[in-house]
């Protein structure tokens, strides 16, 4: 009959046996004591794709992943790095995809056109009509 | 001239549902492939992750010969599946290093007991640092490394029976 108990432990056990049995990486969900290092670290990882739930940033994620990269942001802000150089580092690894950041890679060179060009379009249109209007 | 200003909405708005229908017809990817393929590996040194198996240093892996780098962990149910896989490709020859991800020693162990050890050596990467170096974004998954230490290859998910002999041949070209 002491069986039974056993049993039904290992039961609730097997799912918990399937994700990773360490605790979370130290600086995973600790925050930095240096408020204004705590706010860069933070800004970025906002900004950051979390690879195991894609549509999700490291920030907002509980996958370990997430974590193990959260905490490796936070200690290399701590050593002095550069939030974009991080980013960048995070880039020659994972292509732009892993940043919410928009790049300026040629690709997007027309998104970044774009809005310039028409208010220049706008500006231009409105010129013309002021133009016709103050002529009679 | 008028006359051909008149049709560029009209083009433009046509060019614009091409490229969304292109967006709608193309297949989902989610596959993260690393950038670093083609590229050496990026230096590392990690502890030994089983008991009976020495650790792993990245100049480990430019031998000369090619080789395979395994990223698994002990609670990673497909990398369970593929242990069969990789023994059959250590039978044939190849040698097999490999990395165990948010992993502890016995349980690498036990996993190793339970589903064979084709492994030359094992290192262990606790925080998942050395993974997140390579570009890689999760268990199982396999490097083809050259013999100057560069990565050739990069195989995504568990190795199928049928992935095989394709290793095989990665393997081959990468001499």
């Amino acid at each position: 009959m002491r069986l039974f108990p056993a049993l039904l432990l290992a039961l609730v056990a097997v799912p918990l046996a399937a994700q990773t049995a360490l605790p979370p990486a130290p600086w995973a969900d600790r925050q930095i004591p240096d408020e204004r290092q705590e706010r860069k670290a933070k800004a970025l990882m906002e900004t950051i794709r979390c690879l195991t739930c894609q549509s999700q940033s490291i920030a907002d994620s509980g996958a370990s992943m997430a974590g193990d990269m959260r905490s490796q942001i936070r200690e290399r802000i701590m050593a002095g790095e550069q939030p974009e150089a991080i980013r960048s580092w995070l880039i020659s690894r994972y292509g732009d995809w892993v940043s919410y950041e928009p790049t300026a890679a040629p690709i997007l060179w027309p998104l970044w056109a774009a809005p310039l060009l028409l208010l220049g379009l706008g500006l231009m249109l409105l010129r013309g009509r002021i133009k016709r209007r103050k002529r009679p | 001239m008028k006359k051909l200003w008149i049709w560029l909405p009209l083009a433009l708005f046509l060019a614009f549902i091409g490229l969304f229908a292109s967006g709608l017809f193309q297949p989902d990817d989610r596959i993260i492939h690393s950038r670093l393929v083609g590229q050496p590996l990026p230096a590392f040194t990690l502890p030994a992750g089983a008991s009976d198996r020495p650790a792993l240093v990245s100049a480990d892996l430019a031998t000369g010969r090619p080789r395979l780098l395994n990223i698994f962990a002990s609670w990673c149910v497909p990398c369970a599946a593929e242990a069969p896989q990789l023994m059959a490709l250590k039978q044939a020859g190849v040698e097999i290093d490999a990395i165990a991800i948010r992993d502890a020693r016995p349980d690498v162990d036990a996993f190793l007991k339970r589903y064979g050890n084709p492994y030359a050596r094992i290192g262990l990467d606790a925080r998942s640092g050395v993974q997140i170096a390579l570009g890689s974004s999760g268990v199982p998954e396999t490097f083809v490394i050259d013999g100057k230490g560069r990565i050739a290859y990069q195989h995504i998910g568990d190795i199928r029976a049928d992935d095989v002999p394709m290793i095989l041949d990665r393997l081959r070209d990468a001499q």
